[in-house]
């Protein structure tokens, strides 16, 4: 069993503890209403997540994610209602700008040569001005209209009478699938998880590893584009000042306790999608667990990820111990 | 052997050091007197070095003993050393570029009350350092604005603040300019007239005659002999440098052909803008490229592989001239590398042989943009065979096999894209010596397929016995070319320490 697959296996199993501890101390937990918001709600998360998982693997860091939501989520709306784009016009308008920036992202780091962490705080920080300048910092709603958009977002197909299989899941899948596909069963995929595990022999084996790290952020950046529509959707309505704020960090939190490794070169879709299920089961928890203060949200799930990635930590060394052991043996 | 009248500072006896595979020091003797300078010589890899990193507790000696005015002396860290007055400059300067030079002169010794730096006595301080080297600059300086030249000099002033009474200046002068090296030596003089030791090492066997009082020569970890002042000359040292009887460790079986696989015109580096390169290696034919460090054939190398590209020049591969800005274009022009350090730049440890192996050719093996895991293991499996690659399977990761296998499955990488030229640095560095005769067979094998290998190498032997021709460099320049019935050892050191053909 590879090590991913071990790190897959054991958020999986965290996760399982989580549902089951939660379901004892909750009734509403495992109600059909609170399931289908829980899948819902690690839909959306996922989906900006696996984007995340992309600019890790090559071994970078996105920031901006929370502030490309939170633009795409108020132009939207914006565009919808305030300046009466058709939906065919708007959504592939701001999906292309998300696009863009990423491809933004990927020049200034692999050109100019900045560093990632600097690249996208400053988007992080422009992202989210213009998004707020360019609505004069109101609410941007959809106010009833375009019920069949919104059907992505909020819509569902009824599996029983109590129970919708979330609209957004069928996005996720579509996205984990198509990412799995270019991950590990393409020439691409591969080479972004060598340049991750080290640049430099990447670009010694001839790969090109400036056009892949570009191609990195342009994914990250238009899954998280994707996501921002689809949060708008969802809710109606985004407010500039906090719509999808903090998101970056939930998005890159559910990413490495998936199996993705900061140093790059490691991770798996699944688990990353079971990262940020976890990351919703933990804050629902919270929520529906009587005797949790709801303020302490982001300390337990602050907790919880440092514990995941001090066990994968644990892990490597241990790895690496058996390597010298190897070495040492035929030597 | 100290000049007369000047007693014996420091005495090193029988120093030995082990490496795995390598015995680096054997039992090496070495005196030094009050107010001498020693300079210690050898080829790369003689150990001087290591012997220099045991005096300045870097490192710590496997046999040996080393007195200090007469008393053993066990130095266990460098702090140690630095207290008795031992400091080691290195070849790459450590100074803070974020902080001045005052700062720099007195850090981790800053004069202090109660944690806060008492300014004015740091600043006179670090003038009266600074005078010691006869640097004008105020305490206040910024390093970052300053030359290699007046860096170096900062070193010095640094480790003569903490009482230093023996300086080891490694490769002093590689960056510095002409009239900065002066004002080196004019700062030697003044310290061996004031009574400060220094040991001086240098490939550069012309400042070696100009500044030292005696020299010792070691050759694969062995005093190979020394010299007193009068009878220092180039000659003399590069005679003892290379007195080993050099066999060759391998017997060619091929011969080059007419047609020529690679040619450089006019190749100019970032490391030696000031000079161009141009050879030609013919199909069939394994070039070697001899040089001390620092002469340039690793940048060369990287030039040409489009790693850093060249700032100039052309490139010609199977007499098509070809533009290579990146290694994907110098893959696709039927090129490949394998680089110094195979560890940084080669592999991918964590990963399996299998991935390393095909890392070059995943797009060859691909069914349209799909990877073929079947092709991979096959090629994998094929290369493994190939290269008699000593791995359980092509699923073992990398880091844990050992040197020899590591750089077998670099080449195995390039191998399997059948390359026209291969360009190899240093190809057997650490590898163990039934490993490096199968690579010696494997780059043998490669040319008589027609192939050509470009390779530099820092061993004497592998070069004599492996090239049919060596073009030797010293200072970004090809200061000799050497054809098989002129190969010699002696030859090739007077041309890469830039003296001329005897």
């Amino acid at each position: 069993m590879s090590a991913s697959t071990k790190k897959v296996l054991g958020v999986f199993g965290l996760l399982m503890v989580t549902c089951i501890a939660t379901s004892i101390f909750s009734d509403v937990f495992l109600s059909s209403f609170n399931i289908e918001n829980l899948m819902r709600r690690t839909a959306l998360f996922g989906i900006i997540s696996i984007g995340a998982a992309f600019v890790i693997i090559v071994g970078g860091i996105d920031l901006s994610i929370g502030s490309v939501i939170a633009l795409v989520g108020c132009l939207l709306p914006w565009l919808l209602t305030q300046h009466g784009w058709s939906p065919w016009a708007a959504v592939p308008f701001v999906l292309g700008l998300g696009l863009l920036l990423g491809l933004l992202h990927g020049l200034l780091i692999t050109r100019l040569g900045i560093q990632p962490f600097i690249v996208t705080l400053c988007g992080l920080l422009i992202y989210r001005g213009l998004a707020r300048g360019i609505t004069g910092d109101q609410t941007v709603g959809f106010q009833g209209n375009h019920p069949d958009l919104r059907f992505f977002g909020d819509g569902g197909i009824p599996i029983t009478e109590s129970f919708a299989l979330p609209a957004p899941v069928l996005v996720l899948v579509a996205v984990a699938v198509l990412s799995i596909v270019f991950l590990r069963m393409t020439v691409w995929g591969r080479w972004m998880f060598a340049i991750g595990r080290s640049e430099s022999a990447a670009r010694h084996s001839g790969i090109s590893t400036s056009t892949m790290t570009i191609l990195a952020y342009t994914i990250c950046a238009g899954l998280s584009g994707l996501g921002g529509v689809l949060f708008v959707l969802y809710v109606g309505s985004a407010q500039p000042v906090d719509f999808g704020s903090f998101y970056e960090l939930y998005a890159i939190a559910a990413a490495v306790l998936g199996g993705c490794s900061l140093r790059g070169g490691e991770g798996a879709v699944i688990g990353v999608i079971i990262g940020a299920a976890l990351m919703q089961v933990l804050r629902n928890a919270i929520t529906l667990i009587d005797w949790i203060n709801d303020n302490v949200e982001f300390a337990v799930i602050g907790v919880v990820i440092l514990a995941g990635v001090m066990a994968d930590e644990v892990l490597r060394r241990a790895l690496a111990a058996r390597m010298v052991r190897q070495q040492r043996k035929q030597a | 052997m100290t000049e007369a009248g000047r007693g014996c500072l420091l005495r090193a006896r029988g120093i030995s050091k082990r490496f795995p595979g390598v015995q680096a020091l054997d039992s090496v003797e070495l005196e030094l007197g009050v107010g001498e300078v020693l300079a210690v010589v050898g080829e790369n890899g003689a150990g001087k070095s290591t012997l220099m990193k045991i005096l300045a507790g870097e490192q710590r000696a496997d046999e040996g003993s080393i007195l200090l005015d007469g008393e053993p002396f066990h130095v266990r860290s460098v702090s140690e050393a630095m207290s008795s007055g031992i400091a080691l400059i290195h070849q790459e300067l450590a100074l803070a570029e974020n902080l001045d030079v005052g700062s720099n002169v007195l850090l981790g010794r800053e004069p202090r009350s109660f944690g806060f730096i008492r300014k004015r006595q740091a600043d006179d301080l670090a003038r009266q350092a600074l005078a010691r080297v006869g640097l004008d600059v105020a305490p206040g300086t910024e390093v970052s604005g300053m030359g290699m030249g007046q860096r170096q000099l900062v070193e010095i002033a640094k480790a003569l603040s903490s009482e230093a009474r023996i300086l080891i200046m490694d490769e002093p002068t590689s960056s510095l300019t002409l009239a900065e090296t002066e004002t080196l030596f004019q700062v030697v003089d003044l310290l061996r007239a004031r009574g400060t030791s220094v040991i001086y090492i240098s490939h550069r066997l012309g400042e070696v005659e100009r500044i030292a009082d005696r020299v010792v020569v070691l050759r694969d970890g062995r005093n190979a002999g020394k010299l007193e002042k009068s009878e220092i000359t180039h000659d003399a040292m590069v005679r003892l440098m290379v007195g080993r009887d050099v066999s060759r460790v391998f017997d060619r079986t091929s011969a080059g052909q007419e047609e020529d696989a690679l040619a450089l015109h006019g190749i100019r580096t970032m490391a030696h803008p000031a000079h161009q390169v141009s050879l030609r290696v013919r199909r069939g034919e394994i070039v070697g490229l001899a040089g001390l460090v620092g002469a340039g054939r690793t940048e060369l190398l990287r030039a040409v592989f489009g790693i850093e590209p060249a700032l100039e020049g052309t490139v010609e591969v199977a007499g098509r001239q070809c533009r290579i800005r990146t290694p994907g274009e110098a893959m696709e022009v039927g090129l490949a590398f394998v680089p110094e350090d195979r560890k940084a730049d080669g592999l991918l440890l964590e990963e399996s042989v299998r991935t390393n192996m095909v890392l070059a050719s995943l797009k060859r093996l691909a069914r349209g943009m799909f990877t073929s895991r079947t092709r991979e293991q096959d090629l994998a499996r094929k290369m493994i065979d190939r290269l008699d690659v000593q791995a359980p399977g092509d699923t073992t990761v990398v880091g844990g096999l050992s040197g020899g296998n590591q750089q077998k499955v670099v080449l195995g990488r390039w191998l399997a894209r059948d390359p026209e030229v291969l360009l190899l640095d240093e190809p057997t560095r650490g590898v163990d010596i039934g490993a490096k005769d199968e690579i010696y067979r494997l780059m043998d094998r490669s040319v008589s397929k027609g192939r050509a290998v470009l390779f530099a190498s820092s061993e004497m032997e592998e070069l004599i016995s492996l090239a049919d021709r060596i073009c030797v460099m010293h200072e970004g320049r090809i200061a000799g070319e050497l054809l098989r019935e002129e190969f010699d050892e002696e030859t090739i050191m007077q041309l890469a320490t830039g003296g001329v053909r005897p």
